[in-house]
């Protein structure tokens, strides 16, 4: 059924889709109405869920790492402050191999507030160990959740959707809902065999010895690393099922390209059009979406970037001290490339500017030729900056 | 009384990592005697977390879930949400904190748990520090105690957090003080808590020989001067509003209490009317509460 709903709606679908069974959340703009949607959902008794109406967002992870361990399939949502404000609890969901489903709206971080779009607040949870996509659209969202269950289950491991500030979670698209009865053959209801069972009691979470300590570390690095495979095999079954394909990384127009603009969530849409107006005006460019971030998907970038001459990673995010988060992911990938590539960073579109084909060309341009509006600083550009 | 060896399985079995004389090793005992196998344990860092055994070792036979100090309450109430839209409402889910877990960082998530009245039991084991990170102050410290950062050049000035007058103010339908020198009362209050639906509160004294500088074997008696002294008084609230006190003995003054502790050493030396009348003051400002 096609519906025109809002991100954030598509993200409450999707969780009731996946029949959660528990749902606990504190409240933060712009994520609201997810939590609310949900609330109304399980208090209508359409969804045989448990909604906790948290006191935080440290609280709300931990009572999702709690439900999880007892058995249930548990979602939270959250963004920016109360992201960061459940930074322990992200660690230790990861180390306790939960599959919980979190959304996040990429909000900016405070000081000074704003409300707008940022990836500071996830991507600086990049070490927690959670596997993180970030959505291009409505459908995307709706799609990667069901998907991100499947995901998490298998390998338990948590994963984190993100959405864009607005952009993405108040912006209104045309969605094609999935019935409940292919969902269910898709996502099965989840059944753990290690949990909190008072008929099979075991002890979790305590205190253990250097060299076991290091091995259980390396079993969820090896098993973190193969969330990339993981993802695209579920992300092909899922295809079979609502003929939708939602891949680590999209590549577009890369094959023959000497450039590539690469970026993460809804600015690549714009992306790919600014790629056919630079290729109108003769520059072969592609543009390269990093779904996933982490696990960093290694074997679809070098894949899509196999040819490229300059790659020019777009961030809107930064790492004080360093550059843009995604230029850093990208130069990591690119160490032991083949080829000689030249890497162009820019910081743009944060605390709300936007970022669309105007933004974009004008910094590719800037790249090849050396001119333009952005500041250099370090190792990187930022655009829009105040004179 | 010893219904452990009731139980189909030992609930807490020999080989803990406690110091000589723990408090918080018998309370643990009897707590797990009361409620019984049909028992699911979350506790944070703290005294317990440490000497409950090193993996692959356990004293304990129920499941526990070791987590993150300020989460406590906020994992047993998904824990239970989880088992209930599971279809299991019989299970004991119990949240196992020391005072610094409680008083401190993990009262937030306390205070949300209550307010939502999940139904959870959530036993403080109070030894009034951080004694698992070696003594340091908790606000479960009384005034006038020595730990390493409220040394004797500067002890604490400020009198213990009451938490459960705290809980009592949520409204909680149960909430009672206990201690380790009075079992009896002790399971009463235990097999009490465990068949009230909702929010449940049991402040449990326990006796640190290691952090309160008093000979291992004392740990039983000291806990019941403490409840002679009326330091420690031993009563019940339901519902926030009806408070009850429990059979106490007869009333004594301080001095036995703080006497057998080096942690009041300097407090001795230095006078401890204040303390006296502290005790007094709060003995007397509970037995108006307790007034039908």
């Amino acid at each position: 059924m096609k519906k025109v709903v809002m991100g954030n709606e598509a993200a409450a679908l999707a969780a009731a889709l996946a029949r959660v069974q528990v749902v606990s959340a504190y409240p933060i703009t712009p994520q609201t109405v997810i939590v609310e949607n949900l609330s109304e959902i399980i208090g209508r008794g359409e969804l045989k869920a448990k909604y906790i109406p948290v006191e935080s967002e440290h609280s709300a992870m931990a009572s999702c790492i709690g439900a999880s361990m007892a058995g249930a399939r548990a979602f939270t949502a959250s963004s920016s402050q109360g992201l960061v404000y459940m930074h322990e609890m992200l660690h230790y969901a990861a180390g306790a191999r939960v599959p919980v489903v979190m959304v996040n709206c990429n909000r900016a971080l405070a000081p000074p507030w704003n409300l707008y779009c940022d990836h500071t607040d996830s991507l600086a949870q990049r070490d927690t160990g959670w596997l993180q996509y970030y959505c291009a659209d409505a459908q995307d969202v709706l799609d990667a959740i069901l998907i991100a269950y499947s995901v998490a289950e298998q390998a338990l491991l948590p994963v984190m959707i993100n959405l864009d500030a607005f952009y993405l979670t108040h912006t209104s698209e045309l969605v094609d809902v999935p019935d409940q009865k292919t969902v269910d053959i898709f996502l099965p209801p989840y059944h753990p065999s290690n949990k909190l069972d008072v008929d099979d009691p075991k002890t979790f979470g305590n205190v253990c010895g250097a060299d076991l300590f290091t091995s259980i570390k390396y079993k969820r690095y090896c098993d973190t690393l193969a969330l990339e495979k993981l993802w695209n095999q579920t992300a092909v079954k899922f295809c079979d099922h609502f003929n939708r394909l939602h891949s680590a990384v999209e590549a577009y127009q890369t094959e023959d390209a000497d450039v590539c603009i690469i970026g993460i969530a809804t600015a690549t849409g714009a992306m790919r059009l600014a790629v056919d107006r630079l290729r109108k005006e003769g520059l072969k460019a592609g543009s390269l979406r990093l779904a996933m971030v982490r696990p960093f998907p290694l074997e679809g970038f070098k894949k899509a970037i196999a040819n490229i001459k300059h790659v020019i990673v777009i961030d809107r995010d930064v790492s004080y001290g360093a550059e843009g988060i995604v230029a850093q992911e990208v130069k990591a990938g690119l160490f032991d490339h083949h080829g000689d590539v030249k890497l162009t960073g820019f910081i743009a579109g944060v605390g709300g500017n936007d970022m669309s084909v105007e933004t974009i060309v004008p910094l590719v341009q800037q790249a090849i030729s050396g001119a333009g509006a952005a500041v250099e600083a370090g190792t990187t550009l930022w655009a829009e900056v105040l004179p | 009384m010893n219904e452990h060896v009731k139980q189909k399985r030992d609930l807490f079995t020999p080989g803990h990592f406690g110091c000589p004389g723990c408090g918080a090793t018998l309370a643990m005992r009897q707590t797990l005697s009361a409620l019984g196998e049909d028992t699911i344990v979350t506790m944070p860092a703290g005294c317990w977390s440490t000497l409950i055994g090193i993996y692959p070792y356990t004293c304990l036979t129920v499941p526990v879930i070791s987590v993150a100090f300020g989460s406590t309450a906020a994992i047993a109430a998904g824990i239970k949400a989880s088992l209930s839209i599971q279809g299991n409402d019989h299970t004991t889910v119990l949240a196992w904190a020391g005072d610094g877990g409680t008083f401190d960082i993990g009262l937030q998530a306390l205070s949300g748990a209550v307010e939502r009245n999940d139904d959870i039991l959530f036993i403080c084991y109070d030894n009034e520090a951080y004694m698992n990170t070696g003594i340091q102050r908790s606000s479960a410290t009384p005034a006038g105690g020595w730990t390493t950062t409220t040394p004797d050049s500067a002890l604490k000035g400020q009198k213990k957090k009451n938490i459960v007058e705290i809980m009592a103010a949520h409204g909680i339908p149960y909430a009672a003080t206990a201690s380790i020198g009075a079992p009896e009362d002790l399971n009463g209050k235990l097999k009490k808590a465990k068949d009230i639906k909702g929010s449940r509160f049991i402040h449990l004294f326990v006796s640190c020989p290691t952090g309160w500088r008093h000979a291992p074997e004392l740990s039983v008696e000291v806990a019941r001067e403490a409840i002679k002294s009326r330091v420690f008084p031993l009563y019940e609230v339901s519902d926030g509003e009806v408070w009850r006190l429990s059979p106490m003995p007869d009333k004594t003054g301080v001095d036995a209490y703080l006497k057998y502790q080096g942690r009041f050493k300097k407090m001795l030396a230095s006078g401890h009317q204040h303390f006296q009348k502290q005790v007094d003051d709060d003995w007397q400002r509970l037995l108006n509460k307790c007034r039908p």
